[in-house]
């Protein structure tokens, strides 16, 4: 059984279609990256698959669920999490308190109006922390943060809600060469220890071929070719498309 | 939203409060019971505004349905003070999942119109509906219990009360419920993909509040012996939301505070002119200009310059 | 009733009429929202200031046409000038800030004008005749019908004409609807946004005043003629499309024919009737008859 099947998926925008018959099937513990020029339909792709915009057809079934219908917040309690590509954090919190509430919003406390929350999840919430190398700046401000480091709280926010899943959207954008190498490396090792599957949406191609198990590319709204990454390499419409740009 | 300090604050008000009867003067006594009153129709309104990040333009409805369904059931129906008072604050909270089910479902602007249209529903039905409310004569003459009838007393009473709920919301606040409140207010979106149910978390947030401005309500009524429906009017939950706003809206006394100024500038305005609404628009103006944390907002941040501190958020 | 043409005839007229007053209003209001995203509170206000400036100019000048045509036009342009001092030095620091910060703003001023006017011309009611122009009746055959009151029936429908040609084809209409989109877009643009923004909030305050104006000789003239007005803006600019010319102009006949038509069948509950047609717009179809909904689910 797959871990993710997106089955002809199409969404509508308007006069103008973001997402057309999509076809996409990622199995569990395989890395794979969504690839495509600006406009593509990379985001709204993530955008139907995590529950933010219902498609106009198709379906998303997720080890063997249907997701149709489901709401984001429903989505990420049956085991799928996402970053965002423009950081989604809580900027006005400390970096602890971003985990900790994920933390226990996972624990379901949100529905306890009375348990004092100021120290719970203390360990839990530093030990992911030091998954993404932000232990020492728990109790700094989450907006005053690097770029780069904002991405890394995200990751660790996403992952406090133990998802089999992950959807990371273009995860090293903005960032410079060497943070994106420490990101890849970085990401590399969670999805490991972890046993996560992962997929993901990228620009730069380095990083694609250096951690993706398989590669589809999105043209248009459209998959113009999907596979391992060599063959995807030498695919014609694909390097004429989009690698020739390089 | 909360720390130590402002425990320290409430302990010490509360300290000072109960004194105050047996030293102050009768005016000063009536003056504070009016501003435990609203300040704990304030506080409810903060759990929306502060803590959830809702700008609730009809929080007033519900103050005018506890009042009145107080006021209904210990007058017209004859029943007891605490089966009156319960019964109010029951129907509020029923009121306020009924109407938060329908507004929880708009985001910002929409949400405040909406609220903001239900209080005015409130209104127009407390003003027409002649048999149960007194339309607009209002319901005249609550059955006060004798043993409440004097101020002392009345206030007693009123502090015993809103001191119990001012501590509930302030647990609800401290709580695991409360951060998540406060993770929709910072980013909707990420809480939501966190796990959180959105929509579910407002209309708890929602109820809660509600429920926290019927009992204010229905201190009000005895306090006043009647309820009349300019109550309801929007009018009355802008002055509240000015009395939130003034106090500092990420604070968990912010409102208590906000209250206490606002009350103490009005009548003290009000003894020199009848334009009093001209000082406090203008204070207001200031406020929102220059200082959206309000007064506690202000006290924190020349504190913490004094520390020689960064400035961070609740 | 129901069954006299002549009856009906003019409850028609009356609908009419009053949603053509209430349309120049809210048209304001509407703009103003679709622009620079702010509900303002203190429209009705600007409309009580309207009515008051109306009411000294034809003091001063005599209870004459000239008096009234003069009124009017000068309760448009002060308003004009207090509304360009508001959004120059206080409103456009807001923009960027919080909904709430914006709202209880806007209500800061309806406290403010409401002392004002009372420190100005006093708290009592004032009422203002007719203008000499529009006295009396005209034979319309099925009946007699004020004079006054086909003026305003008028004054609407060419209102709205003229603001939606100026919209569509002159280069302010193209930049007022290009903001009303997209401002950011607007500004890499290179426009100057906070002059269109200034202008829109003039103008809208200005059309507010003008409604007032208007109406005044209707209406009692009082310190809080403003409290209700600004609640009948809200439900027609939410039936409407908040943003919306249009939206406003159908939101209007549908309030007026609503109070109209409600009073005469249920009395005095019509005013509830109208607030649960505002609650039934903002549950089932909360962008408004005219409007764009949200596409992300929450």
């Amino acid at each position: 059984m797959m871990m993710l099947e997106v089955d002809n998926a199409t969404k509508i925008f308007g006069g103008f279609t973001a997402v057309n018959k999509v076809n996409l099937s990622v199995a569990e513990g395989e890395t794979h990256a969504v690839i495509g020029p600006n406009g593509a339909g990379k985001t709204t792709l993530f955008n139907v698959v995590s529950g933010l915009i219902t498609p106009e057809n198709g379906s998303v079934t997720f080890r063997g669920e249907k997701l149709n219908k489901m709401m984001p917040h429903d989505i990420v309690n049956v085991g799928i999490a996402r970053s965002f590509q423009r950081v989604n954090i809580f900027p006005r919190k400390t970096v602890f308190e971003n985990v900790q509430v994920a933390l226990l919003v996972h624990a379901k406390l949100h529905f306890n109006p009375f348990r004092q929350a100021a120290k719970l999840f203390r360990n839990e919430g530093m030990e992911l922390l030091a998954l993404v190398n932000l232990a020492d700046e728990a109790d700094r401000r989450a907006g005053d943060l690097a770029y780069g480091r904002q991405k890394q709280l995200e990751l660790a926010v996403a992952l406090a809600a133990n998802p089999k899943l992950l959807l990371l959207d273009e995860p090293t954008a903005g960032m410079s060469i060497s943070e994106t190498k420490a990101s890849i490396a970085l990401i590399k090792e969670i999805v490991e220890k972890r046993h996560l599957t992962l997929l993901f949406t990228e620009h730069d191609m380095n990083v694609v071929f250096e951690i993706a198990d398989r590669i589809s590319v999105l043209h248009h709204g459209e998959i113009i070719a999907s596979g391992l990454p060599d063959e995807v390499r030498d695919n014609e419409e694909v390097k004429r498309i989009y690698l020739g740009k390089d | 939203m909360t720390n130590r300090f402002q425990i320290y604050v409430l302990i010490l008000a509360f300290a000072g409060l109960a004194i105050l009867p047996f030293v102050g003067s009768r005016y000063s006594v009536e003056l504070a019971t009016q501003i435990l009153i609203f300040g704990l129709l304030a506080t409810s309104l903060n759990i929306l505004v502060g803590y959830l990040g809702a700008a609730s333009f009809g929080h007033a409805a519900f103050f005018a349905i506890g009042g009145y369904a107080c006021a209904y059931f210990l007058t017209t129906l004859a029943l007891p003070l605490v089966v009156s008072m319960v019964g109010a604050v029951l129907l509020t909270a029923l009121a306020s999942l009924v109407i938060g089910f329908f507004c929880v479902r708009l985001n910002e602007i929409y949400f405040s119109m909406l609220t903001l249209a239900f209080s005015m529903l409130i209104w127009a039905v407390a003003l027409k509906w002649k048999p149960v409310t007194g339309g607009d004569d209002g319901f005249v003459g609550v059955a006060v219990p004798e043993y409440l009838s004097n101020y002392f007393n009345f206030f007693l009473f009123t502090l015993g009360v809103v001191t119990i709920s001012v501590i509930v919301l302030m647990i609800v606040g401290n709580s695991t419920m409360g951060r998540v409140f406060i993770a929709i207010r910072e980013n909707q979106t990420r809480a939501s993909f966190l796990g959180v149910n959105v929509r579910r978390m407002r209309l708890i947030a929602f109820v809660i509040a509600g429920t926290f401005a019927g009992v204010a309500g229905t201190l009000l009524a005895l306090y006043v012996r009647g309820m009349y429906p300019e109550t309801a009017f929007w009018s009355q939950s802008g002055h509240v939301l000015i009395m939130v706003l003034l106090g500092g809206m990420h604070a968990f006394i912010g409102p208590l505070l906000g209250t206490s100024v606002l009350t103490l500038l009005e009548v003290t305005i009000g003894q020199h002119t009848e334009y009093w609404q001209i000082f406090v628009g203008m204070i207001l103006v200031i406020v929102v200009l220059a200082a959206p944390e309000g007064v506690y907002g202000l006290v924190r941040s020349v504190a913490k310059r004094v520390r020689g501190q960064q400035d961070d958020d609740a | 009733m129901f069954t006299n043409p002549t009856f009906m005839f003019i409850q028609v007229m009356n609908s009419f009429a009053l949603g053509m007053n209430l349309f120049i209003i809210a048209a304001g209001l509407t703009l103003i929202f679709g622009v620079l995203r702010v509900v303002n509170f203190a429209h009705g206000a600007f409309y009580m200031v309207g009515a008051y400036v109306l009411m000294t100019t034809t003091n001063l000048i005599g209870d004459t046409s000239t008096g009234f045509w003069v009124g009017v036009v000068a309760a448009a342009l002060v308003m004009g000038v207090v509304a360009f001092f508001i959004e120059r030095f206080l409103l456009s620091h807001l923009y960027d800030k919080e909904h709430l910060l914006q709202l209880l703003f806007t209500f800061a001023l309806v406290l403010i004008f409401k002392d004002v006017v009372k420190m100005v011309w006093g708290p009592l009611q004032h009422s203002i005749s007719y203008p000499p122009a529009f006295k009396g009746a005209v034979d319309l055959r099925i009946s007699y019908y004020p004079a006054y009151m086909l003026f305003l029936s008028v004054t609407g429908p060419v209102l709205a004409v003229g603001l939606w040609l100026a919209l569509e084809k002159t280069r302010w209409g193209r930049l007022i609807r290009a903001a009303r989109l997209d401002r950011e877009m607007l500004s890499a643009l290179g426009t100057d946004v906070k002059l269109v923004f200034s202008a829109v909030f003039v103008f809208g305050s200005m059309l507010a005043a003008m409604g007032g104006a208007l109406a005044a000789p209707r209406i009692a003239v009082d310190p809080g003629m403003d409290g209700l007005i600004i609640i009948d803006c809200f439900i027609i600019v939410i039936i409407g499309g908040l943003g919306s010319l249009w939206g406003s102009f159908v939101g209007a006949l549908i309030l007026s024919s609503l109070t109209v038509f409600g009073t005469l069948i249920f009395n005095e509950w019509e005013i509830v009737l109208v607030y649960i047609m505002m609650l039934a717009v903002l549950l089932i179809r909360p962008w408004g008859l005219f409007g764009h909904p949200d596409e992300e689910r929450h």
